[in-house]
């Protein structure tokens, strides 16, 4: 598996894509930081466009990957290799370069700011930790998309609902039920139904972290106290190593089975 | 050297294979054809564990091929359709075949015969199709192994290319290999190929040399004998009512 990953990653390590990528992570730092002046602030920012276009991007690398290489994981296939070492071995591949672009896009501009002598230090990783956790669980939803459609144009379909759905149409199902039962107590509802939703989980653990739940009023506050605490943070961690682990353990399952 | 016993499989409704048996011992070049849809593709794969059978048992060298995969370390395989990652270079591309198969290898004798040398630092998505599947040939070839799978061998290859393929074949051959070989060139097949293995419908329908089905196609053309096999049957069959 490992040589797989090794050659997979070289491949996208090379591809302009993931270029454009890391260079865009380093611009939108950049300018973030020349022009909010301040550490905590951009971080706010860079999460609103973190928790959007991380997972938008995994899904998108993620399935165009797949379909890309299909020959070629057609001539591995052939080669003493175990199916799961093929697939495992890709799929790191592309999450591991993405997050890379992530990091060290985002990582380089708030180095040079000074980021070390600051208190945001703790906040801005957490900001990564989440940012690649997005990106492992999307890349991993993409390749089983990608791996039970032969079509790539429905592959394509699917996998793009399927970032619409958990980072916009979540949302607006989880308000309405809001407010369709806003006459009984819904905040151990909320609390779950933010669990639930790696977008929204990874959204809310920032907040919390950057000391702004005042803004969020009540249900800031329970979901401070579920949150905030160190048994809110590892339950948290541990959905999104569930949401990263359930999907890859699936890809494993599926790829055993199908024929190439 | 290959045993497929009662070997079934279907995708959805359309059943590919119905109930094959098939037998080759080791040495010879066996040419695998048959109409389009006849199933050859099919049992390639499954024989390289990349296409799981439905029912039916396959072993190649003594070892049953279901969930198994270190028996591919002596079977070498072209596919049909040789894509490779665009962002590799032909050099890069040899290098990580060599390094997941870790066995020796003599590509270099390969590159100068198909000429590939000015093409090792070029990127693959750069290639044209037929230098793409002299690359393909160079990775099928340059590993000594027992057992060689050629999946349409000759496409896109210039005559030059084809006539060192041809000779290449033969030298493998004669140190007790054993070829399993689809191709739609009957003239390439005629040439190179000791046993006819002819699928139709997912079952075996003829094997044999290419004199014996002559004889019993009683024609004198190989591609006629080839293109007379699938009626054949079906006149002997209106004898017998």
């Amino acid at each position: 598996m490992i040589k797989i990953l090794k050659y997979s990653f070289y491949d996208l390590v090379r591809s302009r894509w993931s270029y454009v990528y890391f260079l865009f992570y380093l611009l939108l730092g950049f300018v973030l930081l020349f022009l909010n002046n301040e550490l905590s602030k951009a971080v706010i920012t860079l999460m609103n466009v973190i928790i959007v276009l991380v997972p938008l991007i995994g899904t998108i690398f993620g399935v165009m990957y797949y379909y890309n290489s299909k020959e070629f994981t057609e001539l591995l296939l052939a080669q003493p290799i175990k199916r799961s070492s093929i697939f495992l071995g890709q799929y790191f591949g592309v999450a591991g370069s993405l997050t890379g672009s992530l990091i060290l896009g985002l990582g380089i501009p708030f180095a040079l700011y000074g980021l070390f002598q600051s208190n945001a230090i703790w906040d801005f990783s957490l900001l990564l930790i989440t940012g690649a956790f997005l990106t492992l669980i999307f890349t991993a939803l993409a390749f089983n998309i990608a791996l039970s459609n032969e079509n790539k144009i429905k592959g394509f379909g699917y996998a793009v609902l399927v970032w619409l759905f958990w980072a916009v149409i979540y949302d607006g199902l989880f308000l309405m039920s809001l407010i369709v039962f806003e006459e009984y107590p819904l905040d151990t509802f909320s609390l779950i139904v933010t669990m639930f939703n790696p977008i929204d989980l990874s959204r809310t653990l920032i907040l919390l972290k950057l000391d702004i739940s005042a803004l969020l009023g009540y249900t800031g506050a329970i979901f401070k106290q579920f949150f905030g605490t160190d048994l809110g943070l590892f339950m948290s961690i541990f959905m999104l190593f569930l949401w990263t682990a359930i999907p890859v353990w699936r890809l494993g399952y599926v790829a055993k089975r199908k024929d190439f | 050297m290959i045993q497929v016993k009662s070997l079934h499989k279907k995708f959805g409704k359309n059943v590919v294979l119905a109930g094959l048996e098939l037998h080759i011992d080791q040495g010879g070049i066996f040419a695998i054809l048959g109409p389009n849809g006849s199933g050859k593709t099919t049992l390639i794969k499954t024989l390289l564990g990349m296409v799981l059978p439905n029912k039916g048992t396959l072993s190649v060298m003594d070892s049953p091929v279901k969930n198994k995969w270190k028996y591919r370390q002596d079977i070498n395989y072209l596919p049909q359709i040789a894509n490779f990652p665009g962002n590799l270079r032909v050099k890069e591309l040899i290098a990580m075949i060599k390094d997941i198969r870790q066995k020796p290898s003599n590509e270099q004798k390969l590159i100068d015969l198909f000429g590939l040398e000015p093409f090792l630092d070029k990127k693959l998505s750069n290639l044209s199709g037929g230098t793409k599947q002299k690359v393909n040939l160079v990775l099928t070839f340059m590993f000594d192994s027992p057992l060689i799978i050629l999946d349409e061998p000759t496409n896109g290859l210039d005559p030059l290319a084809l006539i060192r393929l041809k000779e290449l074949i033969f030298k493998e051959k004669a140190k007790g290999k054993t070829f399993l070989i689809t191709s739609h060139i009957m003239q390439f097949v005629e040439e190179v190929s000791d046993q006819i293995v002819y699928l139709l419908e997912g079952k075996i329908y003829f094997k044999g040399s290419i004199s014996e089905l002559k004889t019993k196609t009683g024609q004198s053309n190989f591609e006629h004998a080839i293109a007379a096999i699938s009626t054949y049957n079906s006149h002997d069959q209106d004898i017998e009512i």
